[in-house]
């Protein structure tokens, strides 16, 4: 076994130090009514090259964007990654390490959060952000929970056209605490209803949780629900599943958002089934010791020189136990640390250019795609790179029928909103050229014919 | 360690100076050495009520939480403004920059049952 | 003695801000080649401010360098009791990256991403006979999400029982994130004491239970590194209360082969692909933190499960009594592939192996320095020794033992932890780790031991050969910066 080194002599020897006789006398606490009396029923050793033999097999079975033109968004994106992101974090000082709990031996780690902290305020407009977790929607999820701590109410209003998997993980988080969740309905233009939102907002709200852009790649009004939030003292948080899109959008921060969480996996991580990726969370200077999660800050050694330690840990699970603001104990951080890398190399012009691009070819396809007979855009609000298409009959088939030509057209939207039999999501990236959209739209004519 | 003969302590070692029925508290001398270096300091709102016993605020050093408990009820008039801001006197004068609220004593006959200071004394040399 | 730790060339590193200069750039993008397009302008931001401007080379020096001041498991021996800082197996990396899986995207039509489901379906058959549960979902993301889906379903199964039992039994031996767990399902939590010889016994247990119990959380091993020798009679305490039995496996290094929870009584246990399975740390994740349950949990699985039909996988999300579900999407993916790959290689055979020299290694650092380090709880340790700084002399404390064992060339141990002993030392070798190895660390710790007797400044100024001694934490807390921010 080659992850194992020990020799039968070593073996021996250290037995003989121990002062036992065999392997067995380690174990001999273990009730005789508790151990496994068979061999376990798994496969036999495979040799390196067989691993690598069997996870290819299963790697043919899949169709990505190798085999397929790709139209998928709703949470995970198809972006390119540079080769530097990758070489970067092979270095095992990296991805070997564990959470720096010893700085002076994790200084790496330390000032790269750092940076990430620094980016992330920079990107949301915020002052103040935590190491990361695990991806958007559990950030969301305790983004309503810090937000029924600092206000101390418990009622959460959630837009409906929020990502339905954040929704659905909001309540998971709070099935057994004291918290009500309402739904905030949209309109006709895929943007939330404010009027039926002013109705909804009261002296008992700790906060609107609103998608930025929403589940349908629709860019809210987000500083009008802000001030609509602030108006009866709950707080606004804004969600991001694309985050690629503040390149180009209003920072939520600037807009008047008090938490702001979302997902980013489109910094240069690849979409691998969905996950890992990377939750951000950020937040106004005033909130920082509710904050959930790890924390970076600045500090000096010994003789003056300036270093990094993870702080105000007093928050955490490990000091306060049952008191604590999360139960989480660690922080996404080797995809936060690609998210860093990814955003330094790309820095102030590239990720403006980049959502130009993705927004240019979304509106390409929107309008070439609307013009088809048989299929419509539904929503007439601004979108960034996604879209939803309405067609006039079942676009489940529809999207499959695209599948025998090489096209993974978007995502049939009846997988979450029943009602929505005719509509689908389509997500173009920068990824996707002028000839792959142009293949889409005819193929869609084809779907009609 | 310094214990002063004019105050009264409590189990929870906070001390509490009394003068024309408003109380003031902080921690001890002997609290602050056990905490080690305070980093944070949470105080309530003026206006609000706390009672004995009960936790009207924290005091953090980089790796302890301990919460402060009242000594005695009544309403908060007054509270160090300036402590959140140099949680470091904490350590460094809890008896005198260091006080963290005044209350107006609802009950003065709770401050009978505290320690003076040779009780506590004796309380803590038991620690 | 001779030691590793020595001082090789450090380079001073900026903040990759400091780096920027307007005009340099680190990207590059195709031309566009559709028309360009606006937003209306109120929605239209100008320009992200701060962002830096660098260029590719000035990203990977940055990088390279920073990553020359961190210590990982590819460096050196790494004992962080509780972490199982295990070897992390290249092939495991190259797996994840293979364009077929890093490459298939979440919402994949399922007839698309066989291989995906397959793989899912296999690892979960794979992680419940290695525990002797009846399911296992791969849902979370890290270990204490993993304690959030299983005090979840434990709650809903009460619920469902019509039961409204408000309490969770926790050893004061446990990690936070139990506590912290069971506060977030609604629970108050009622710490019990451990005994005197460091474990939980039946009789405790059976003081405390009641009707108003609705679960105990365990470690076994225990963070002592003692197995629960009661854990069979617990769990029948438990259930004849009328409870349920959680276990957090993260420990589960210790029993692979041995002894499994599932065939204890133990009703959830959360698995770390992180630690048991080889999977790297990543400086803090990504992890992941499969449960596996007992069939009566079984309708409260977090949904999508992913389930076998004939040669065909797919996604049920037709589960009425489900929790919900945890987190977007199906689960930390990339870090499952690797955990497989590593099943693979070990087989059953293997991992029983991967315990018993785990186990072993520990024992031998135990035989080595417990004459010398105050090992308050003599039982029978298993993957992992818990020492105390008591015998330390010159005023010397467990953080000065840390410090001092990096300037010899390793990764402290963890300390401070568990609670109940003062001054923990908590080493745990894991399997991966030559006696040589271990022989070397030893005579460190020896070493160690005394020169706090001999001349103990070399361990209250420790360490000497980092690029940064000893951080100031209370200045950081005191006055938190927790950004960068271009001077004025």
């Amino acid at each position: 076994m080659r992850y194992i080194p020990h020799t039968e002599e070593d073996v021996r020897q250290m037995l003989g130090t121990i002062g036992v006789d065999s392997i067995e006398d380690l174990f001999s606490e273990i009730p005789r009514d508790v151990r496994l009396d068979r061999p376990y029923d798994l496969v036999a050793p495979m040799s390196e090259s067989e691993v690598l033999g069997e996870l290819k097999r299963l790697a043919r079975q899949n169709a990505t964007v190798e085999t397929h033109t790709s139209f998928l968004g709703g949470g995970a994106y198809n972006h390119f990654s540079p080769s530097v992101v990758d070489h970067l974090i092979s270095r095992s000082e990296f991805y070997s390490a564990y959470t720096p709990y010893q700085p002076e031996i994790s200084q790496g780690t330390l000032q790269a959060i750092f940076e990430y902290q620094t980016l992330i305020c920079q990107l949301t407009g915020m002052d103040v952000s935590n190491a990361s977790m695990y991806d958007g929607a559990s950030a969301c999820a305790e983004a309503v929970l810090m937000s029924v701590r600092a206000t101390r109410r418990s009622k959460v209003l959630l837009a409906s056209n929020l990502h339905p998997e954040y929704r659905e993980t909001v309540a998971t988080y709070c099935r057994y605490l004291d918290i009500e969740l309402v739904a905030v309905p949209y309109l006709e233009s895929g943007r939330i209803d404010q009027k039926l939102l002013s109705g909804l907002l009261d002296k008992g709200a700790a906060a609107l949780v609103v998608g930025y852009p929403n589940f349908f790649g629709i860019i809210e009004e987000l500083g009008v629900l802000a001030d609509l939030a602030h108006e009866v003292g709950a707080l606004l948080v804004s969600a991001t599943s694309e985050p690629v899109a503040l390149g180009k959008i209003k920072s939520p921060g600037e807009l008047g958002a008090d938490i702001v969480v979302g997902e980013g996996q489109s910094f240069g991580m690849p979409v691998s089934f969905g996950g890992p990726g990377v939750g951000f969370f950020a937040t106004r200077q005033k909130t920082v010791r509710s904050i959930p999660g790890r924390l970076v800050g600045a500090t000096t050694d010994k003789d003056g020189k300036p270093g990094y330690v993870l702080t105000l840990a007093t928050r955490e699970q490990h000091i306060r136990r049952e008191k604590a603001t999360s139960n989480i104990c660690s922080n996404q951080g080797l995809c936060a640390l690609i998210a860093n890398i990814y955003l330094c190399l790309m820095g102030k012009n590239g990720l403006r250019e980049l959502a130009e691009q993705n927004l240019a070819k979304a509106e390409y396809a929107k309008a070439a795609i609307g013009a088809i007979d048989g299929f419509s855009i539904p929503f007439t609000a601004p979108t960034f790179n996604e879209f939803v298409v309405e067609f006039e009959g079942d676009a489940d088939a529809m999207l499959e029928s695209l599948e025998a030509q090489g096209i993974l057209g978007g995502i049939p939207l009846t997988k979450y909103f029943p009602e929505m039999e005719n509509r689908f999501l389509v997500c173009v990236t920068e990824q996707n050229s002028k000839a792959d959209i142009d293949a889409l739209v005819v193929a869609l004519k084809g779907g009609v014919a | 360690m310094e214990i002063r003969d004019e105050l009264k302590y409590s189990e929870d070692h906070e001390w509490i100076l009394v003068e024309e029925g408003i109380a003031t508290i902080g921690i001890s001398d002997f609290a602050q050495d056990a905490m080690g270096d305070v980093v944070f300091v949470e105080l309530p709102e003026v206006g609000s009520n706390i009672d004995a016993g009960k936790t009207f605020g924290v005091v953090e050093s980089v790796k302890a939480v301990s919460d402060l408990y009242a000594p005695v009820s009544g309403e908060v008039v007054e509270v160090n403004e300036g402590l959140p801001d140099a949680p470091d006197s904490v350590n460094s004068s809890p008896y005198d920059d260091a006080w963290m609220v005044k209350i107006k004593l609802s009950d003065a006959a709770q401050v009978e049952a505290l320690m003076d200071a040779e009780a506590y004394r004796s309380c803590i040399a038991e620690q | 003695m001779n030691r590793i730790g020595t001082r090789g060339l450090i380079l001073k590193e900026k903040l990759i801000f400091e780096h920027s200069d307007p005009g340099r750039k680190g990207y590059s993008l195709p031309a566009l080649d559709v028309p360009p397009s606006t937003l209306p302008e109120e929605l239209s931001r100008l320009e992200i401010e701060g962002f830096p401007e660098v260029s590719e080379v000035d990203v990977v020096r940055h990088f390279t360098r920073l990553s020359t001041w961190n210590y990982g498991v590819d460096t050196g021996f790494y004992p962080l009791g509780s972490c199982t800082m295990k070897y992390n197996p290249k092939v495991n990396e190259v797996v994840a990256r293979l364009p077929g899986l890093a490459g298939c995207h979440p919402h994949t039509p399922e007839r698309l991403s066989q291989g995906a489901l397959g793989m899912m379906y296999d690892l979960q058959v794979a992680l419940a006979e290695l525990s002797g549960f009846d399911a296992v979902t791969l849902q979370p993301a890290a270990g204490a999400h993993g304690e959030l889906a299983g005090m979840l379903m434990i709650r809903a199964w009460h619920e469902a029982q019509g039961s409204s039992r408000k309490k969770v039994l926790i050893p004061d031996t446990a990690h936070g994130t139990n506590p912290a767990t069971a506060a977030l399902c609604g629970y108050d939590v009622v710490p019990i004491a451990s005994g005197d010889s460091g474990v939980l016994t039946a009789e405790t247990v059976a003081a405390h239970m009641n009707e108003d119990v609705a679960a105990l959380m365990i470690t076994n091993p225990n963070t002592l590194g003692i197995y629960e020798a009661d854990i069979r009679k617990i769990c029948e305490i438990v259930h004849e209360g009328g409870g349920l039995v959680y276990c957090d496996g993260a420990n589960f290094n210790a029993v692979m082969g041995i002894a499994r929870p599932g065939d204890a009584g133990v009703d959830v246990m959360h698995f770390n692909l992180h630690k048991t399975f080889a999977t790297p740390h990543g400086g803090g994740g990504p992890g992941s933190g499969p449960v596996g349950i007992n069939k009566k949990l079984i309708p409260y699985l977090p949904k999508p499960v992913v389930v076998r039909e004939g040669e065909k996988y797919r996604l049920d999300y037709d589960r009425l009594e489900s929790i919900g579900r945890l987190r977007s999407f199906y689960g930390n993916f990339g870090i499952m592939l690797r955990a497989w790959a590593y099943i693979l290689t070990m087989g059953g055979e293997g991992l029983k192996q991967v315990s018993e020299m785990a186990v072993l290694n520990a024992n031998y650092i135990r035989a080595r320095l417990e004459e010398t380090y105050h090992l308050p709880y003599k039982n029978r340790s298993l993957h992992e020794a818990v020492f105390s700084d008591k015998n330390l002399g010159g005023g010397c404390h467990t953080l000065d033992l840390a410090k001092r064992l990096i300037d010899y060339g390793y990764h402290p141990p963890t300390v401070y932890f568990p609670l109940v002993v003062q001054g923990a030392i908590m080493i745990e070798p894991t399997e991966t780790e030559s006696m040589e190895v271990l022989d070397e660390f030893c005579d460190a710790m020896l070493a160690i031991a005394e020169e706090a007797e001999n001349n103990p400044e070399l361990l209250l100024e420790a360490p000497s050969v980092t690029a940064l001694s000893r951080l100031d934490e209370t200045a950081a807390a005191r006055k938190p910066v927790l950004r960068y921010r271009a001077e004025a």
